[in-house]
C-alpha cells in the first residue's frame, strides 16, 4: 500500500467576505418525490416554487430574479409563471450547479442586479426512464461510462492509497437510509437497511454497489433567497448565507480525477474564514452523495479527518443522527431521500436551522455546512438569524 | 463476443491522428514543445501553455494500472455479451491516462501499480483498439 500525502492547496481566499450573512433564503419548497409521469419537470416545478411563495408570503409578480436548472427552457417556465424578472438564465444540469446558482442568486442580489431570486429546479428523470450513460463519448469504446463508473474507478484507487474498503462506505448509505426512514416524505421511508444489505447488494461497477448509487426519481424543489434585511420583514425566519467557497479543476483528462479532488476541497476550507466561524460552531452537514464516495472524499477535503482516514471516521455512527457529532443528510440525502441534485440537501439545512424537522431534527442547531465534491469544489455555510 | 460490436468513438480533427495511428498499431501523444509534457485528450493547443505549440509523439505504449473496475450493470447493446468486463485507467509512462480494458490478465492477477503493455485488436467501424495486458 503506497501512502500519497498531498499538501492541501492554499485557501482560494482567507479575508472576510463581503457578502457574509448579507443574502438570506425567504421561502423553500419542495414537491412530493416518486414516479410522476402525469406531470413533467415543469409541472413540478410550478408545484414547487407555489410552495415556496407560499411559504415566504410572496406572488409571482414580486420575483424579479429567476434561475432554473434540469427544466428545459427558462422562458417557457416564467411564461407559464407568469414572471417578468430583470435577472434570468438557466444553469446547467449537473448537481454541482445547485451550488453555483445559489452563488449568482446571493451576487444578482448583493450587486443590485435583482431583489428577490427564485431559483426553481424540476427533475421528471424517473418518470421519462433517464440514464446515466451509455452514448458515443470519448471512452464509450472502451464500455467506460456514466457517473457513477468514474467514483468507482476513485473508490478503488482510495483504498489502494489508503486501505479502505467497500465495507468502509456501509455506515454513510445506513445512516442515511436511517434519516430517511425518520422522514415522512423520503422515496425510501419505511425500507431500512443493515451493513449486511449494504455489503450483499447487487454490484453495479465494481467496487461500487446499489446502496452506494443515489436514488432516480422525479420531483422539484424552489428556494426564494433575497437581502437578509428583505427577509427579516417577511413571515419566516431568515436563514443567512454565511460563507461561500469554491474552486474548480479541469485538468483531469476527461478521465475520473486522479486526487479525490482533495487540494480543491481543501481550498475551500476557506470558507470557515468567510463565515467568521469553524467547524466548532457547526451542528450538522449537507453533503452532495450522488455515489457514497464522495461522502467520505468530502469530510476529508474539509478537513473534518486525515486523507484516508473518512472510513474510520464514520465507522462508529458519527454521521448519524442522535448518535454521532456530525449528523449529515438529514432527510436522507440522495441515497435514500430523493436525487433532487443538491437542491433538496440545501432545502433540507434550511429546515432544519428553521427547526422544521420533526422527528429529523438537529437539537437547536444552529448553523450547518454543506459540500460538494465535483469538478467544481464548494462549500457553503447556512446559519439561523441572531 | 466482438470488439466490432463495441460503441463508437467520437472522432474529431483533433483526435482522428490518434485513431489513425491505432490502425497501424502505435499510440500518438501530442506532446507540448515548451513544456516537454505530454496530454491527452487531443486538443487544439496545450493544456500547459494554451498555445498551439505541440508535436505528435510515438508513444512507448507502456503504462501502470492506476485503477480498474468492474461494470455489471450494461449501458451497450453491442457489449452485452462481455458482462461483466473490466476498465482501466493506465497511467501511460508519458504522464497522461487512458481508459481502456484489461486483456490476458485472471481477475486474481490484477494489481493495481502493475506494469501493462498495449495491444491492438479490431475494433467498431474498422477502427482498431487499443487495450493493455501484461508486460509479458
Amino acid at each position: 500500500m503506497m501512502t500519497v500525502v498531498k499538501e492541501p492547496a492554499a485557501p482560494a481566499i482567507s479575508a472576510p467576505w463581503a457578502m457574509r450573512d448579507k443574502i438570506a433564503f425567504a421561502g423553500i419548497g419542495t414537491t412530493r418525490y416518486g414516479n410522476f409521469p402525469a406531470t413533467d419537470s415543469y409541472g413540478l416545478g410550478c408545484e414547487a416554487l407555489n410552495a415556496a411563495l407560499d411559504d415566504a408570503g410572496l406572488r409571482p409578480q414580486d420575483i424579479d430574479g429567476l434561475i432554473v436548472n434540469r427544466i428545459p427552457s427558462y422562458e417557457r417556465f416564467a411564461e407559464m409563471m407568469g414572471i417578468n424578472p430583470q435577472f434570468c438564465l438557466l444553469t446547467e444540469a449537473p448537481g454541482r450547479f445547485s451550488g453555483v446558482s445559489l452563488a449568482l442568486a446571493a451576487q444578482a442580489i448583493a450587486s443590485g442586479a435583482a431583489k428577490t431570486v427564485a431559483l426553481v429546479y424540476g427533475n421528471n428523470g424517473r418518470s421519462v426512464r433517464m440514464r446515466y450513460g451509455g452514448g458515443d463519448s470519448q471512452w464509450s469504446p472502451w464500455g467506460m461510462t456514466s457517473p457513477g463508473a468514474s467514483h468507482a474507478m476513485m473508490w478503488r484507487r482510495h483504498m489502494h492509497e489508503f486501505g479502505t474498503s467497500h465495507a468502509d462506505l456501509g455506515p454513510v448509505a445506513v445512516a442515511f437510509r436511517h434519516h430517511a426512514c425518520l422522514n415522512p416524505e423520503a422515496v425510501m421511508h419505511g425500507r431500512p437497511i443493515s451493513l449486511e444489505d449494504h455489503a450483499q447488494a447487487r454490484p453495479i461497477c465494481e467496487p461500487l454497489k446499489l446502496l452506494d448509487y443515489c436514488l432516480i426519481n422525479d420531483g422539484a424543489v424552489a428556494w426564494i433567497m433575497t437581502s437578509a434585511e428583505r427577509a427579516r420583514d417577511m413571515p419566516r425566519p431568515p436563514v443567512l448565507l454565511s460563507g461561500y467557497a469554491r474552486q474548480d479543476a479541469f485538468h483531469y483528462g476527461s478521465a475520473p480525477p486522479d486526487d479525490f479532488w482533495y487540494p480543491t476541497l481543501s481550498a475551500c476550507r476557506s470558507v470557515y474564514d468567510r463565515a467568521g466561524f469553524g467547524q466548532d460552531e457547526i451542528q450538522g452537514l449537507g453533503i452532495y452523495d450522488n455515489f457514497s464516495p464522495t461522502v467520505l472524499f468530502s469530510l476529508e477535503g474539509l478537513g473534518f479527518c486525515k486523507q484516508g482516514e473518512g472510513g474510520a471516521f464514520v465507522r462508529d455512527g458519527t454521521l448519524r443522527l442522535g448518535q454521532g457529532r456530525w449528523p449529515t443528510n438529514t432527510s436522507g440525502g440522495h441515497l435514500s431521500d430523493s436525487y433532487m441534485q443538491g437542491w433538496g440537501i440545501i432545502a433540507e439545512c434550511v429546515r432544519q436551522l428553521r427547526h422544521e424537522c420533526g422527528d429529523r431534527q438537529i437539537k437547536d442547531v444552529h448553523a450547518m455546512q454543506y459540500i460538494c465534491a465535483t469538478n467544481i469544489a464548494q462549500s457553503l455555510i447556512l446559519r439561523r438569524d441572531r | 463476443m466482438s470488439l466490432a460490436n463495441r460503441p463508437k468513438p467520437v472522432i474529431d480533427n483533433w483526435n482522428r491522428p490518434f485513431w489513425e495511428a491505432c490502425g497501424k498499431e502505435f499510440l500518438l501523444l501530442q506532446r507540448c514543445t515548451a513544456t516537454g509534457k505530454c496530454f491527452f485528450p487531443p486538443a487544439p493547443v496545450s493544456p500547459f501553455t494554451g498555445r498551439p505549440d505541440w508535436e505528435w509523439i510515438k508513444a512507448s505504449g507502456v503504462g501502470e494500472l492506476w485503477s480498474y473496475v468492474v461494470f455489471h450493470q450494461g449501458y451497450f447493446d453491442g457489449m452485452k455479451d462481455e458482462l461483466p468486463y473490466p476498465v482501466a485507467m493506465v497511467k501511460l509512462a508519458e504522464g497522461p491516462f487512458l481508459l481502456t480494458n484489461l486483456l490476458d490478465l485472471t481477475p486474481d492477477q490484477v494489481k493495481i501499480g502493475m506494469k501493462l503493455r498495449v495491444r491492438f485488436g479490431e475494433g467498431p467501424e474498422n477502427l482498431v483498439l487499443p487495450q493493455f495486458g501484461p508486460m509479458g
